[in-house]
């Protein structure tokens, strides 16, 4: 019996460790990397809520695959060379498309190595000089914020929003926040110098830091636009 | 050599005589199989084809699918494998999405060739069809809702194999075009379907009205609501219903209603059998004999086979007749907004200032409000099947000490002597069927002895329509028509039935009562979700922000609250011997520790993702905005 098991074994660990070779496809190689700017400046919105689809014809399910964007407005997606159109899908993102009248703006991108690429596109606002501090307890910030868009297309200003977490990740989330401050503006709020202030709520465990950042809710865009993301230790 | 002989004789014989001829042994009839003349010749067996498509109907938060009902933080999943659901931040695209053509197709086949039955007397036919015809209308109503407009097929459609499907590929209707089908198809086989209000699993004039009610109803609501929010629109209105359009739905809603309400379907009405209105309120689900307020429903019946697991999942876990239960706990954001009986809203009352607020029984809190309350939950204290719940977290000490264990009913020393530290039904935070929100559920619960055996499980029917929401329908439809009088109305109905005995005038009508009357008295029953859509305050509702414990309570009422994570309010045994508090109660509001975020009902959720495999295969689709 024992006889028998030794000669099933044999080749059965000869198939295991023989495993196909010939059929195994190359894992994707190529980074494609960038950011979503204006200007040159990268547009700040919240963690893995703003997308942009990449296509590629010529398979059997024409399906999109999507690439996050991160908090600081960059994106990183390993794939395959191929030619892919690039698609923001529409009403993604606090920003117009650049070009307008059409729904989609299709950026074509033909990858044939690692490849570094800034999507430039029109922000509603722009948030500048965020400056944070802290001072008995509460964190204080102080912004401007700049209208880019001001033709017919422009759109007011929702709530701009200060908001504290234990993380660097940073957002309007209840799990990206400890603690946040919403703040109503109307046609009087003074935006080239708005004020913000929340206090530290306490932690557990304890810790001597938080990290800030103002978020800004455009009417009638779902994706916030933000501000730099600051560490504060007091 | 005579024995050769012989037996090459004999078979000879045999194979000579073996075979019937080649046309009679190919036209055999099958033994196991009905040929489609004989389905069609006789109506039973047609009937037994219909049986199939009403087993394939659409529901929402069923009573099979307990886990649904925790989706929206109106409960709670005590449920080890089902944590997931308050964890997650938000919910997918392609969540609560349907597109099964294969069923559409299957209903247009059994019209198409019933309509041509003509073996089957015509007043058997014409039902049949009629009933096929609610259902397809039903599937495409369920479509809407989920999808928006989806291409509208009433035809069995054939492919010729010419290597062009694209005769085959039709664009998605107008979402309001689908809602106008649905309307009219009521309208058309409304009296086609018998009008018997004994008939429940089956189409009937009751159903049809009530279908296109609600269907009406939700038309009206997406056109005047969707304008609040615009980027919820496709420019092929796919999306999104034209506002002009509203008044004229809600008047057809408020009219299907009042044909209900009128007596034109059968003798419907509110369920009021028994004395205590908690009980009766209860007993209008699982009470299956002569209930005139249940129009439609999912039909079970025990040892038939076809059987639902509801009561064993849920119930209360010490008195339980299996070795689990209590998976479904509501949450206090549900409970907590069942008004008073002077129709005013406030939190349960846990502290006076900064001072519990000592309770004599764990029930006493909840003394002096609505009637629906204690007949959608089981409270601390009260009773299901007879038995007593044992629904506390702990003991607190005169000093202010919280003394409690991590196993129901566990026992702690306190000043050496060994006590009971915590209920046998919990609440204990991550202990899997004990009531982690303190609440446990009683609405679908079967009262019958042996429901939560496995082996038994439970016959209480999956009410789709019924008459109190029908008064629910006509009082929003009313409101919207700027008829607040009817309106209030129309809701006093259906509240004296929960014991508000105060009626409303019809001031007191403002959209935030209709909204609240509806997520109380519906509650659990598959309503919520989409009235949150069509109204568009999903986004709202669920904008993602945890709620802390000063939001919990303010704004009782009020349509915008937030919902974005299942509270618990968790009764505490006051452990004084001697004290002038000993063995009383207090309550502290808590958010169940496996609750660890909060969720976000993104714009892209309102209209479920068409699958890629769906697009690439008819490429006239038009996707969902936002996604």
């Amino acid at each position: 019996m024992k006889r028998i098991i030794n000669y099933l074994a044999i080749p059965a660990l000869l198939v295991v460790f023989s495993a196909c070779k010939k059929d195994n496809f190359d894992p994707p190689g190529t980074t494609f990397k960038g950011r979503i700017t204006y200007q040159g400046q990268p547009i700040m919105v919240e963690q893995n809520q703003v997308r942009f689809q990449l296509w590629e014809s010529g398979w059997g399910l024409y399906a999109p695959i999507d690439v996050q964007i991160t908090q600081e407005g960059n994106f990183s997606a390993v794939l395959f060379n191929a030619n892919y159109k690039l698609v923001i899908p529409k009403n993604e993102g606090p920003w117009m498309l650049k070009e307008a009248g059409a729904a989609k703006d299709t950026l074509l991108v033909d990858l044939k190595g690692n490849q570094i690429l800034d999507i430039e596109v029109v922000p509603y606002y722009m948030v500048r000089n965020a400056q944070f501090s802290q001072a008995n307890g509460r964190v204080s910030a102080t912004v401007k914020i700049e209208k880019i868009i001001t033709d017919a297309n422009a759109r007011n200003i929702e709530s701009v929003s200060l908001y504290i977490n234990k993380t660097t990740i940073v957002g309007s989330n209840g799990n990206m926040q400890v603690q946040r401050k919403d703040s109503t503006v109307n046609g009087a709020t003074d935006l080239n110098n708005l004020q913000l202030s929340v206090a530290i709520p306490s932690m557990t465990p304890a810790q001597n830091y938080v990290f800030a950042r103002v978020g800004v809710k455009i009417a009638g865009v779902e994706d916030r636009l933000y501000s730099p993301i600051q560490k504060i230790t007091f | 050599m005579k024995k050769l002989i012989t037996i090459t004789y004999i078979a000879l014989a045999t194979s000579m005589t073996g075979c019937l001829k080649d046309d009679a042994f190919l036209n055999k009839q099958p033994t196991n199989l009905f040929s489609e003349e004989q389905m069609w010749s006789d109506p039973s067996l047609a009937l037994s084809l219909l049986g199939n498509l009403y087993n394939r109907y659409w529901d929402m938060e069923s009573v099979e699918d307990w886990a649904s009902m925790v989706n929206l933080n109106d409960a709670f999943p005590s449920d080890n494998g089902q944590y997931g659901r308050v964890t997650n931040s938000e919910w997918g695209y392609g969540d609560w999405g349907t597109w099964d053509y294969g069923y559409v197709r299957d209903m247009n086949l059994f019209i198409k060739k019933c309509a041509a039955a003509t073996k089957i007397n015509e007043a058997d036919r014409n039902r049949l069809g009629a009933e096929a015809r609610f259902l397809r209308a039903s599937y495409y109503f369920e479509m809407a809702k989920r999808m928006g407009g989806v291409p509208l097929i009433l035809e069995p459609e054939q492919y010729d194999f010419s290597g062009d499907p694209s005769y085959l590929q039709h664009p998605r209707a107008k979402e309001h075009e689908i809602y106008d089908f649905v309307i009219s198809e009521a309208e058309a086989i409304k009296d086609l379907v018998p009008t018997n209000i004994g008939e429940k699993s089956r189409a009937t004039k009751g159903a049809v009205l009530a279908m296109q009610a609600r269907a009406a109803l939700y038309a009206g609501s997406i056109a005047k609501y969707g304008a609040t929010t615009p980027q919820v629109a496709l420019p092929g209105l796919e999306v999104s219903i034209p506002g002009e359009k509203a008044n004229g739905y809600y008047q057809k809603a408020l009219q299907a209603a009042k044909d209900l309400l009128e007596g034109k379907a059968g003798a419907y009405a509110l369920y009021n059998k028994k004395p205590d209105l908690s009980e009766n309120f209860a007993a209008l689900f699982y009470d299956k004999s002569n209930n005139n307020e249940v129009i439609f429903v999912e039909d079970y019946k025990l040892q038939s086979g076809k059987v639902h697991g509801f009561t064993l999942v849920n119930q209360p876990r010490y008195t339980a007749e299996e070795q689990e239960g209590g998976r479904l706990n509501p949450s206090l954001n549900l409970v907590q907004q069942f008004e008073k009986l002077d129709n005013t809203f406030a939190p349960l009352p846990t502290k006076s200032g900064s001072n519990y607020i000592y309770y004599t029984t764990p029930t006493e809190i909840f003394a002096g409000r609505d009637a629906r309350l204690a007949g959608t939950v089981i409270l601390p204290g009260t009773t299901f099947k007879g038995k007593g719940v044992d629904i506390w977290a702990g003991l607190q000490l005169a000093n202010g000490t919280v003394v409690t264990s991590d196993l129901p009913g566990g026992t702690q020393k306190v000043n050496n002597v060994d006590v009971q530290a915590v209920g046998y039904d919990g609440p204990i935070n991550g202990y899997q069927f004990s009531a982690q929100t303190g609440f446990y559920v009683r609405k679908y619960m079967d009262p019958s002895v042996g429901s939560g055996q496995r082996g038994v499980n439970s016959e209480v029917w999956f009410v789709r329509y019924r008459l109190g929401e029908i008064y629910l329908i006509a009082a929003e439809a009313a409101f919207e028509l700027n008829d607040k009088a009817a309106a209030a109305g129309y809701l006093n109905t259906v509240r004296a039935r929960a014991g508000l005995t105060m009626p409303l005038v019809a001031g007191d009508v403002t959209f935030d009562r209709i909204v609240h009357e509806r997520r109380v008295e519906l509650a659990f029953e598959g309503q919520y979700l989409f009235d949150m859509k069509r109204w568009r305050l999903a986004h709202i509702v669920w904008d993602g922000n945890a709620i802390s414990a000063s939001d919990l309570t303010a704004n009782l009422g009020v349509a915008t609250k937030r919902n974005t994570q299942p509270w618990g309010l968790w009764p505490y045994k006051i452990h004084d011997p001697g004290g002038p508090n000993h063995a009383k109660y207090i309550f502290k509001e808590v958010l169940p520790n496996r609750v660890t975020a909060s969720d976000r009902f993104r714009l892209g959720n309102y209209y479920s993702f068409i699958g890629d495999n769906v697009i690439n295969r008819n490429p006239k689709i038009v996707r969902n905005p936002n996604q």
